[in-house]
């Protein structure tokens, strides 16, 4: 066990834990930070992703002790109802869920990307969407609200 | 909109039922003079708060699909108030009188009578009490939001009842579940009145769920919790010969529970409950070989035993009409495999056993009955349990939510605290219950001018319901199974269900025994739309198959044939909405790597009619088949939210897509194989369509029939059907993944 010293949405936190523990099981647990979440624990569906200055990161395997000294940002960092990142505006304009398990890995991962890649092409996007998971099948609305937040930060 | 923690707050008072003292510590109100929590009661189904909104008590719930937005205009509709004043409390057995869960896609169907009969009660209640309220006749009160105005004064809801009770009887028609119903003397309104009903309305559920600040099931945390994790065994049917304590004694706190063949271990900390599994040594008795090889699956189905033969449709002699002389025979077997539920996450349950009481959070979508099988598990009267519904990582039937239900309270009250159960991927994929694999032969006999004189449909497949649709008994949880108490299945399958004309006509189904009764991650349930995908890819790849030997139109085909209006209508719509043109599949060959094509499916579910047309390519190169367009008709009645319909609608041919290009579950002789998402893939972006074009048909005249599933079944045949027509290649089985698809090119 150790301290670890991060900031999250903002904030800077101690967490006391093994090092190899998931950083996800800091956020959860000793963080109390419910959105992001547990979906496979093997980077396999996305459900877990957050950001460790500014990249996205699947925090289910992502050992905490590598996640010390750096900034994390979680969905509800992202952005709040007050001031939403365009893509949850996007995602509320486009009334995407079905049980919205999966929203941390599509608005994190494409929040990252869009920023890098503002003009990104169809295809471009669907390729850098590989490896997230959606069950409920909302792809297709998936996709038209990230094309609403790329036209709106355009 | 109130945030869901401050719902809770705010209207703890009007929703706690009094028969259940311990259920107003989780409110942290106190109740008196609420009547019983029984259908008999209109306080049972509606309440108007002081400030004058309204709470709908739902037996049902949404997971995802915007049903409650549906519930809350069908509630507002009858009562003429604004559907934003309208709050739907879902699935909790505290609140709300068992309508049965999520089930069928009947949450509107059947879920929203009985609510809306209490709206329309509620309303003529009011109105009684405004008359006498104004001193003006009833027949001269007019209601617009909660007020009632008559003569030149008006009184609201919240004035005449806020905040207390009808006190009112309602007659029940003593039906427990999807039929549950009650009777009042008020007439709901017209579909020709309607104001609300039909109306798009934006979903409740996006905000909390994009910015993070609501609660999964998962995020449920009881002061003083333990977190858990089942150890399932490594194959079916596994007994515990002994297990090593000391295994997991260098993780402080953890611990092991075991009964007979149930083993768990818990912790304090969830990471360490998750380590401790990976560490304790279990030394399991095992059968060995209890499964067929993977590739024999589908012989295995075709020597098996049938335990029952079902014949819902016969029409005719088809056996005499197959075997006359002169005609031409056609048929064809189709196969499909086992498909698991494989929900986003693993299933999640929190208990709360204290005394002679359990509370239970869950995901289940049939929380009533998480009530009744809790309470059968752990001897207590159903009345001592209550089980809240919280929404779960995806709900899409009999999945692993049971289990993790019964598993947390099993627990919790063998450690007398609260505990947290989640499973692991594996839990999800591997031990989920599972679609049933099947096989289905289709026979057809043409005349010399091509005519269809008879027509042979037979599914032979394992039961959809080994593990029945809920867990009100444990024998049909793992926890129970492994406690003893062993499955009593139900034999059943099912049949396409359409309306070809065809004057010989035989459709039947037939079950064989499960691989293993008990404790087996090959058990079946119900997975969404439960066989109808499987009969449809077969049932309507085989129509496909009639037109083409006779040369036809498939479009123009099925037309000759459906006798339904209906079903003719959402044909000719779909084709239209694709732009179709009217030529045989398949298309002439070209010499390109990658071939387009066009196909068409069509089926009826429980009175809705859906037809979907597929735009696919297909490379011959890698296999891989690209749904690019999908157009589909479909015809539910009535539609009350045409915005969610469509989004249910949507969600459903890309799941439906997912389980025919890429799911089955792989097993070996001893154990299943698939147990994260890289032994279990589903779609992903790169293979979802472009775009799903949905006409939706209208008819305010007849009742609603529900949407949930419908289109899930027309989409494998509508892909299958396409890719016939780009490539000449029949694909019998599924999924219809890129090897088995470049293969079969390569064989053609």
């Amino acid at each position: 066990m150790a301290i670890y010293r991060l900031t999250v949405d903002g904030k800077p936190v101690s967490v006391d834990a093994a090092p190899e523990m998931p950083l996800l099981y800091a956020l959860r647990n000793d963080l109390a930070m419910n959105n992001p979440h547990f979906g496979c624990g093997l980077a396999q569906c996305g459900a877990c992703t957050v950001h460790l200055d500014g990249e996205p990161v699947r925090a289910c395997v992502l050992p905490v002790s590598t996640a010390a000294g750096k900034a994390v940002t979680t969905i509800k960092g992202l952005g709040t109802p007050e001031k939403p990142h365009p893509l949850q505006a996007a995602y509320v304009a486009e009334q995407v869920p079905q049980c919205g398990y999966c929203i941390n890995g599509w608005v994190m991962t494409a929040a990252a990307y869009l920023k890098k890649h503002p003009k990104a092409t169809d295809g471009e996007l669907r390729d850098a969407l590989a490896g997230l998971k959606c069950r409920c099948g909302t792809h297709v609305s998936i996709m038209r609200a990230i094309k609403r937040a790329q036209q709106s930060m355009a | 909109m109130t945030t869901r923690r401050e719902f809770l707050k705010l209207n703890g008072a009007l929703v706690v039922s009094a028969s259940l003292p311990f259920a107003q510590e989780v409110l942290g109100q106190t109740v008196v003079g609420k009547p019983p929590l029984v259908p008999t009661e209109l306080d049972s189904w509606v309440a108007v708060l002081p400030d004058g909104r309204v709470q709908a008590f739902f037996g049902k719930m949404d997971m995802g699909q915007s049903l409650e937005v549906a519930i809350a205009q069908i509630v507002a509709e009858e009562l003429d108030v604004v559907p934003g004043k309208v709050e739907v409390l879902m699935g909790d057995s505290g609140t709300s009188c068992n309508q049965g869960g999520a089930s069928g896609s009947l949450g509107i169907s059947h879920g929203a009578r009985p609510l809306r009969h209490a709206a329309a009660e509620a309303r003529r209640l009011l109105l009684e009490r405004a008359a006498r309220h104004l001193q003006v006749p009833e027949s001269q009160l007019t209601v617009a939001d909660g007020v009632v105005s008559g003569g030149s004064r008006s009184v609201s809801y919240a004035e005449l009842i806020g905040g207390k009770y009808f006190h009112h009887r309602v007659e029940w028609n003593r039906q427990t579940g999807n039929q549950m119903d009650i009777k009042v003397q008020a007439k709901p309104k017209a579909p020709s009145e309607y104001k609300v009903v039909g109306k798009p309305f934006a979903r409740r559920d996006v905000e909390w769920k994009v910015y993070g600040t609501g609660d999964f099931v998962t995020d449920v945390r009881v002061p003083g919790m333990l977190h858990a994790r089942a150890i399932r065994p490594p194959r079916a049917a596994c007994t515990v010969r002994s297990l090593d304590e000391a295994s997991i004694k260098s993780i402080s706190g953890a611990r092991v529970v075991r009964e007979k063949d149930f083993v768990a271990v818990v912790a304090p900390h969830e990471w360490d409950a998750v380590r401790a599994a990976q560490m304790l040594k279990v030394d399991w008795h095992a059968l060995d070989g209890a499964f067929p090889e993977m590739s024999a699956l589908h012989e295995h189905i075709r020597a098996a035993a049938v335990v029952k033969r079902q014949e819902p449709v016969k029409r005719g002699d088809v056996t005499a009409a197959l075997k006359a002389p002169g005609m031409r025979l056609i048929e064809a077997e189709y196969q499909w495999p086992f498909q698991s539920h494989a929900s986003m996450g693993p299933a999640c349950a929190v208990a709360d056993f204290k005394g002679d009481r359990c509370t239970v959070w869950t995901g289940s979508q049939k929380p009533h009955y998480v009530r009744d099988g809790v309470a059968r598990l752990l001897g207590l009267p159903p009345e001592n349990v209550r089980a809240i519904w919280v929404a779960g990582p995806g709900s899409y039937g009999r999945n692993d939510a049971g289990d993790a239900a019964l598993d947390a309270a099993f627990l919790s009250k063998a450690l007398g605290k609260p505990v947290r159960v989640q499973g692991m991927r594996t839990d999800g994929t591997a031990w989920d219950p599972k679609g049933p694999a099947s096989l289905l032969r289709a026979r057809a006999a043409l005349d010399a001018s091509g005519k269809v004189v008879a027509y042979e449909f037979v599914a032979k497949g394992f039961s959809r319901q080994h593990i029945a649709t809920n867990e009100s008994h444990p024998a049909d949880s793992l926890v129970g199974q492994a406690l003893g108490m062993p499955a009593k299945p139900t034999a059943i399958f099912g049949v396409p269900s359409e309306s070809y004309a065809f004057e010989n006509k035989l459709l039947a189904w037939e079950t064989i025994a499960p691989l293993v009764d008990n404790c087996s991650p090959l058990r079946t349930g119900h997975l969404r739309d439960p066989v109808g995908p499987e009969l449809h890819f077969a049932s309507e790849s085989f129509i496909d198959e009639l037109a083409a030997a006779t040369g036809e139109d498939p479009v123009a085909f099925r037309l000759k044939y459906l006798s339904n209006p209906r079903h003719a209508a959402v044909v000719r719509a779909a084709a239209q909405k694709a732009g179709w043109q009217a030529r045989p599949s398949p298309q002439r060959r070209r010499p390109a790597d990658v071939l387009a094509g066009r196909g068409i499916a069509f089926a009826e579910r429980n009175g809705t009619s859906v037809a979907a047309v597929a735009d696919v390519e297909v490379d011959r190169r890698s296999g891989r088949i690209w749904a690019r367009r999908f157009f589909v008709a479909h015809d539910c009645g009535l539609i009350v939210n045409p915005q969610g319909l469509r989004y249910t609608i949507e969600g459903n041919v890309v799941q439906g897509l997912s389980r025919t290009l890429f799911e089955q579950v792989r097993f070996d002789r001893n154990s299943v194989r698939s147990v994260d998402w890289s032994s279990y893939p589903i779609l992903e972006m790169q293979d979802a369509p472009e775009s799903i074009e949905i006409e939706l048909i209208d008819r305010p005249e007849i009742a609603p029939s529900g949407a949930g599933e419908p289109t899930m079944r027309v989409v494998p045949a509508a892909v299958a059907n396409a890719v016939f027509d780009a490539t000449g290649v029949r694909i019998r089985s599924a999924p219809l993944e890129p090897q088995r698809v470049k293969t079969a090119l390569a064989t053609a």
